[in-house]
């Protein structure tokens, strides 16, 4: 059901960097690169722990997503990054099961996730973005509702739950009503809920919105480590330092196209992120508007 | 500053249109609505006013006296009627507290029910055509009426909003607003039945009415009703004492509501101390299996939820409606009790998806299946209502004293709550309609669901009745022409039909909902 007709050559138009950047195409990049997708579609990629072809999806007239194909290999730190209104949540959410594509698939480890939704939906954990929670229930209940629904049994969901409590600093609040939490609670609250299972893929939508500082280094932590013990982390974010810092691989996403993707180094060659970020997203204004602004 | 805040609530509501088709409709026939009671509403008061203008004036104090009590107290209850311009919202402009209280009051008006009071108001002062000055006095009372409204309501859910803040008091608020709501239709034909049954005729009536008009004019709800009437009759000085009554009250909620402002807008909003609960609750107490983690988590709700709790705080009072509305324990209605309650309770998780709202992603992304989903919220409900609904079975019989009637009543209790709540599951996972979030108010209805409402509704009250025939017909007739053979006939009937119906709904739902999950979640998603 890949449908690559309708996408005009988005991606080249806003590669042509203006810098020397010699190292970003040649490299070791994995996944398709932009500006390869005329010819055939290549095959889901088996080994990777989220293989994503044709992604397409509209909303009324918008097209959020147009055709994105997307390689995570499996134990990697994979950082989505892109402006507001990319299509980073809507092809999250059609990654892990939460809104079906018009065209295009989904593998998680293999399995497509689409055709056999329980076997996927098994192997990811998933931090959505902009949904609530079930908060008339207190922090711990929640964390065991998420367990008991996996289906896993009592004395397991019992100690990891506390377990995960601790871990992520929530352990005096486990009583406490997830309505009265902060949003950094929030987060910290849903983020617990994806990870008691111990997927094998975890999947988070902007996971260090408004967590404290302290908290957003716990969490990284506990993210790489899971990294190196074989899990595999998607992460969406608009801070390009953090990426650049905890992530071994990026994919830019704009305008629901794929504009570059492969390791952090290759993606930025001798740029930081964030520059080669804006230089392929383009949209930076010069300065010179807005001279009332100035105080003096 | 005026017209830009009256032009900003247009924006607002006009903006709404454009989110969805229903939501258009669902405008344009409450506004039709609106419309015709407004139209009737005054040409009933031009007519009586013309045959009977002392009884018209007085009717209009007592409704309009109403009016603007409910202006004034329902907000506090509703919480939340209208926030589309909350003051909190203009804090970071700077804008002077004078010019901002002038804008909101004349925004206030621009809503629907500021644009019905208005034009009822001033249509009804038309009741006095035949003394033009007391139309005359009339509008000017009708204007200071509305004022009294919006000013009144703002001035009340201001100086209270501290409390109201918190969401503890909120919800015990919100649930206890049920039992005044829920008593108005037995109050007015108690009321009904008292004047019906003496020998009291229309004089009688008419002398209550004048004399509660006279006291309710003197309040400050009803003062400025009475101007046109006061003028009508020549009194000029009882019309300037009503009007300086309405002038004084209405510069004091001004008053309050500018200081209570002057506070709130440098007080934030101060997040209450949170609840606490021990323990995991149902969580620790029901089987752990996803089916009984939902049907726990569905039981929490309904404990903690005031969306929920509200229809639980019901239940007690409906016998209290059905004694009063049958007249008496003697009376046939009464037995209806255990199936009617037991109708309400099935239909209760009938838009269970649209009250988890977006929460609901939880269950997608854990690929909960359909059959755990539907029957871990039916189950909560199964096991309560059937042990309520019994006890209300035998109380109604033993009150009726109609012990012979019980195989019949039975049958009809335990058949009607099975398919209520089949129908409900299969239901609510085809047809979503847009109910009040998660920490709203239960009595406020998202603006426009009206109709997508009526017509899921509809369909599914359809269904449990045609579905209900079986044991529906034999029912009536074993209690209705006595016929204990058919009650026992009607007990085995409404079993059998009951888990049928149960069994095949549940696996209907739990089919569309395995295939439409992810859908079900877009289109919570759409409303929010």
């Amino acid at each position: 059901m890949v449908d690559p007709t309708p996408l005009p050559p988005v991606a080249p138009a806003g590669v042509p960097a203006p810098g020397p950047v010699p190292g970003t195409v040649p490299g070791p990049v994995t996944g398709p690169v932009p500006g390869t997708q005329p010819g055939p579609p290549t095959p889901p990629d088996p080994t990777a722990a989220l293989s994503l072809r044709g992604l397409w999806k509209r909303f009324g007239e918008k097209i959020a997503v147009a055709g994105i194909d997307l390689d995570v290999p499996a134990g990697s730190f994979y950082g989505l990054v892109g402006p507001n209104g990319a299509g980073k949540t809507t092809t999250l959410s059609m990654a892990t099961g939460l809104l079906r594509p018009d065209a295009g698939s989904a593998h998680v480890h293999g399995t497509d996730l689409w055709a056999d939704p329980v076997a996927g939906k098994r192997q990811l954990g998933v931090l959505p973005d902009g949904v609530r929670l079930f908060d008339r229930l207190t922090g711990a209940q929640l964390v065991t509702y998420a367990g008991l629904l996996r289906g896993m049994d009592r004395d397991t969901v019992a100690e990891r739950t506390a377990e995960l409590l601790a871990a992520l600093d929530l352990a005096k609040d486990a009583t406490t009503f997830v309505v009265d939490y902060s949003a950094g609670m929030t987060k910290k609250i849903a983020l617990a809920t994806a990870l008691i299972h111990a997927p094998r893929t975890l999947v988070l939508d902007e996971p260090f919105e408004a967590v404290d500082p302290v908290s957003a280094a716990n969490i990284r932590d506990i993210l790489a480590g899971y990294v190196a013990s074989g899990g595999t982390v998607v992460v969406s974010s608009h801070v390009m330092d953090l990426v650049q810092r905890m992530c071994d691989h990026v994919a830019v996403v704009a305008g629901g196209h794929v504009l570059a993707a492969g390791t952090v180094d290759a993606v930025r060659g001798d740029q930081s992120l964030e520059d080669r970020f804006v230089d392929l997203v383009g949209g930076r204004q010069s300065t010179e508007g807005l001279a009332w602004l100035r105080s003096s | 500053m005026v017209a830009q805040f009256v032009r900003l609530k247009l924006t607002l509501m006009g903006n709404t249109f454009r989110r969805s088709v229903w939501q258009t409709i669902g405008f344009l026939v409450g506004a039709l609505y609106g419309l015709f009671v407004v139209g009737m509403l005054v040409v009933g008061m031009v007519v009586l006013g013309t045959d009977d203008p002392a009884l018209a004036g007085s009717i209009m104090i007592l409704v309009g006296a109403l009016a603007v009590l409910g202006w004034w107290v329902i907000p506090l209850f509703a919480f939340g009627v209208d926030a589309t311009l909350d003051p909190q919202r203009f804090v970071l402009f700077g804008i002077p507290q004078r010019r901002l209280l002038a804008g909101l009051a004349v925004a206030g008006v621009v809503s629907i029910p500021g644009i019905v009071t208005a034009l009822a108001a001033l249509g009804v002062s038309f009741a006095w055509w035949r003394t033009p000055l007391a139309v005359l006095a009339a509008l000017v009372g009708a204007v200071l009426a509305v004022a009294l409204c919006v000013v009144g309501s703002r001035a009340t859910t201001t100086a209270l909003a501290p409390l109201l803040e918190s969401r503890r008091y909120r919800e015990v608020v919100t649930i206890a607003a049920f039992v005044p709501l829920v008593l108005v239709g037995p109050a007015f034909a108690w009321v009904g039945s008292q004047l019906g049954e003496g020998p009291v005729d229309g004089d009688a009536v008419r002398g209550m009415v004048t004399r509660l008009a006279e006291i309710a004019a003197w309040t400050p709800f009803g003062a400025p009703w009475g101007l046109g009437a006061a003028v009508h009759d020549g009194a000029w000085g009882l019309a300037l004492a009503r009007l300086v009554v309405a002038l004084v009250t209405l510069a004091l909620a001004w008053v309050v509501w500018d200081k209570a402002l002057a506070r709130a807008l440098v007080t934030p909003p101060a997040a209450g101390s949170g609840g606490r609960a021990k323990g995991l609750g149902f969580f620790s107490r029901f089987p752990a299996t996803p089916t009984g983690a939902v049907a726990a988590r569905t039981a929490t709700y309904w404990l903690r939820d005031p969306r929920y709790s509200g229809s639980i705080a019901v239940v007690p009072l409906i016998p209290v409606v059905l004694l009063v509305v049958g007249g008496g324990s003697g009376s046939g209605i009464f037995l209806a009790l255990a199936p009617f309650t037991a109708w309400i309770l099935g239909f209760s998780i009938s838009a269970d998806i649209a009250y988890d709202h977006t929460a609901f992603a939880l269950h997608v992304s854990t690929g909960v299946s359909g059959r755990a989903d539907r029957w871990g919220r039916a189950l909560p409900v199964l096991v309560a209502g059937s042990v309520v609904t019994l006890v209300f079975a035998v109380a109604s019989v033993a009150v009726a004293g109609r012990w012979d009637a019980l195989p019949a009543l039975l049958g009809l209790t335990v058949g009607t709550l099975l398919v209520a709540t089949g129908v409900s599951s299969a239901t609510s996972a085809r047809l979503l309609y847009p109910v009040p979030k998660p920490g709203d108010s239960p009595f406020k209805q998202p603006q426009g669901a009206a109709m997508a409402t009526l017509v899921a509704q509809s369909v599914a009250m359809l269904l449990v009745l045609a579905l209900s025939l079986p044991f529906l017909v034999p029912g009536l007739v074993a209690i209705l022409a006595d016929q204990p053979v058919v009650g026992w006939v009607t007990l085995v009937v409404g079993a059998v039909v009951g888990v049928v119906v149960l069994l095949l709904g549940v696996r209907w739902g739990a089919r569309a909902y395995d295939r439409r999950a992810p859908e079900l979640l877009q289109k919570v998603m759409s409303a929010a």
